[in-house]
């Protein structure tokens, strides 16, 4: 039980929870979301800025919510920096499957690393009922990248 | 809360083991723990009296009500209508027929707004609520005022979570025609003196709505010694079912009010170009009601008055002082509302755990609290959080359960430091 707490709970997150990484908003953001869980008050907006050859140059988030989604929404601005938007949509879809069944599903073609990294947000899977904040900020990031300002997740 | 209840020990009014035992949910395990339910401000668990009431209907006196010149339906309806009964004695409303039955607490209000309010409130009206009302008793008023330019203001809480009285007196004036508060704060706790509440708002010749879904559960109720305009109640946080609720109104204004949905059991006469209305109650239940649900409902309050209301709010108020005392102990425990006499809910949050991850480690432990803005994110937003963790207590709490969640809450300080 306790086992299946410390899990969910890693070294890992706890520490992105607690400090995350590109947390501040940004000027030049070429895309921008808000995203919020309007079941539980968490909300976050996401900036992404894609320079002229088509990669993610910056990324960054603001918001407030539980370890989880901090760390969630802390990683993905850290590994997208450098991806195209394809890779990025990639990475969301992959971790989606990681959050939301049993399947491990395979690596995109050059995203090995960061899909292992992913794995340590797998802990959720345990707990149906915090899916919706390792996920939320990637939704919003999803919806940033299509033109979309707000999104909503129950 | 009950001033004239000194503070005595649980154990010395009344014997919560046998009360457990009457729980068959109590039994059950979660995540292999004992079950502790501190949620009772959601939604209460059942005792087996109403569980049985349920079943004894649909097996022994099931059909519909009001319709049909048979047994059954005759039986069913003496059921329906003693429960009526049984919540008139409850709020002490002067007659049975001031209870209208409806599907919970949200009804009630909406059905309110939009009878009494379409009706008797006009453009550039005020209806006054308060900062700490829940969003049942928020958005209909929202909705009423948008339909009919009116302006919706509300009364400022105190920084301890009391209900301002200055500043309601000074939001009261001719402008005002509907007051609506809730009697127990869902997150705070704090009991709102609703008797001076009244009285002032009737001095300006306004109307009072008082949301007693939570007040209901802790405390004893006199609507006519309240003077209540509008009394609104829902059953499941009174350990009854849910989908069933009662709004209790003065006769006076039930009749002046137009029906609310209409349909089956409201009618007098329907011709095919004019209706004439049933008389109260019937005039507000359009439709089959929810029959057995009531009968369980009437089971509950009157299940509640035996053991006593004064006894269980007793009760309840050893519980939250062992608990205060208990999580004031925690360094970066916040407790939001601190008025002295309020009732046994705790919402707290912890400096460096969100009430999500809270939520989530005591649910291991076997303890079930509710996370979040509890549908009151005014009320967060004055308070200045996004979320909070809430215990909240009933009859069936022990002070091993609030032992429980302090050992959750050591893991919680144990992994989040």
């Amino acid at each position: 039980m306790l086992d299946e707490l410390r899990e969910l709970y890693q070294e890992v997150i706890l520490d992105h929870g607690k400090n995350p990484r590109n947390f501040r908003s940004m000027e030049n953001a070429t895309h921008k979301a808000a995203g919020r869980n309007p079941l539980c008050g968490d909300q976050l907006v996401v900036y992404l800025a894609v320079d002229e050859e088509g990669k993610v140059a910056d990324a960054s988030f603001l918001g407030k919510g539980c370890a989880i989604s901090m760390a969630s929404a802390s990683m993905m601005t850290e590994m997208v920096q450098g991806k195209s938007p394809e890779e990025a949509e990639r990475l969301f879809h992959n971790f989606h499957t990681l959050c939301t069944t049993d399947e491990n599903p395979d690596a995109p073609e050059g995203l090995e690393e960061e899909v292992e990294k992913l794995e340590v947000l797998s802990g959720v899977r345990q707990f149906p009922s915090r899916v919706k904040c390792a996920t939320l900020s990637w939704h919003t990031m999803d919806a940033g990248l299509k033109g979309e300002e707000e999104i909503s997740t129950e | 809360m009950n001033s004239a209840v000194a503070p005595l020990t649980s154990e010395a009014f009344f014997d919560v083991e046998a009360i457990r035992a009457q729980f068959p949910i109590l039994a059950e395990e979660v995540h292999g723990k004992p079950l502790v339910f501190l949620d009772t401000g959601a939604s209460a668990q059942k005792p087996q009296v109403v569980l049985d009431a349920v079943e004894d209907t649909y097996k022994h006196a099931y059909a519909n009500v009001h319709r049909g010149a048979y047994k059954l339906s005759e039986d069913a309806t003496n059921r329906f209508e003693k429960a009526r009964e049984q919540v008139q004695v409850f709020l002490n409303a002067k007659h049975s027929h001031e209870i209208i039955f409806v599907r919970n607490g949200t009804e009630a209000t909406n059905l309110v707004a939009e009878s009494y309010g379409r009706k008797f409130l006009d453009k550039g009206d005020t209806i006054l609520i308060t900062e700490m009302e829940h969003h049942s008793n928020i958005v209909p008023w929202h909705m009423l005022a948008e339909e009919k330019d009116l302006t919706v203001k509300a009364v400022p809480i105190t920084d301890d979570g009391g209900f301002d009285m200055a500043a309601y007196e000074k939001l009261l004036d001719e402008g005002v025609k509907l007051v609506a508060v809730t009697h127990i704060s869902n997150v705070l706790g704090t009991v709102v003196p609703i008797k001076e509440v009244i009285a002032k708002a009737h001095a300006v010749g306004a109307k009072v709505v008082i949301d007693g879904c939570q007040g209901a559960v802790h405390t004893p109720v006199d609507v006519q010694d309240l003077d209540a305009d509008f009394y609104v109640i829902t059953g499941h946080k009174l350990y009854g079912p849910s989908g069933i609720g009662a709004l209790y109104g003065k006769e006076e204004l039930l009749n002046a009010m137009p029906p609310y949905q209409g349909g089956g059991s409201m009618i007098k006469e329907v011709s095919l170009t004019k209706t004439t209305y049933a008389p109260l109650p019937m005039k507000f239940e359009a439709g089959t009601p929810a029959i057995a649900q009531a009968v369980g409902m009437g089971a509950a309050v009157e299940w509640l008055q035996q053991i006593g209301l004064e006894r269980i709010a007793a009760h309840e108020e050893d519980l939250r002082a062992y608990a205060t005392q208990k999580l004031a102990a925690y360094p970066g425990l916040k407790i939001f509302g601190t008025m002295p006499g309020k009732a046994a809910v705790i919402s707290f949050t912890l400096d460096k755990a969100h009430s999500h991850d809270v939520a989530t480690v005591l649910d291991r432990f076997g303890v079930a609290v509710r996370a979040g803005h509890h549908c009151a994110q005014p009320l967060h937003e004055r308070l200045g959080v996004a979320a909070t963790a809430r215990a909240s207590f009933g009859i069936y709490n022990r002070r091993e359960d609030v032992d429980r969640l302090c050992e959750a809450v050591d893991f919680v300080a144990e992994i989040f430091g």
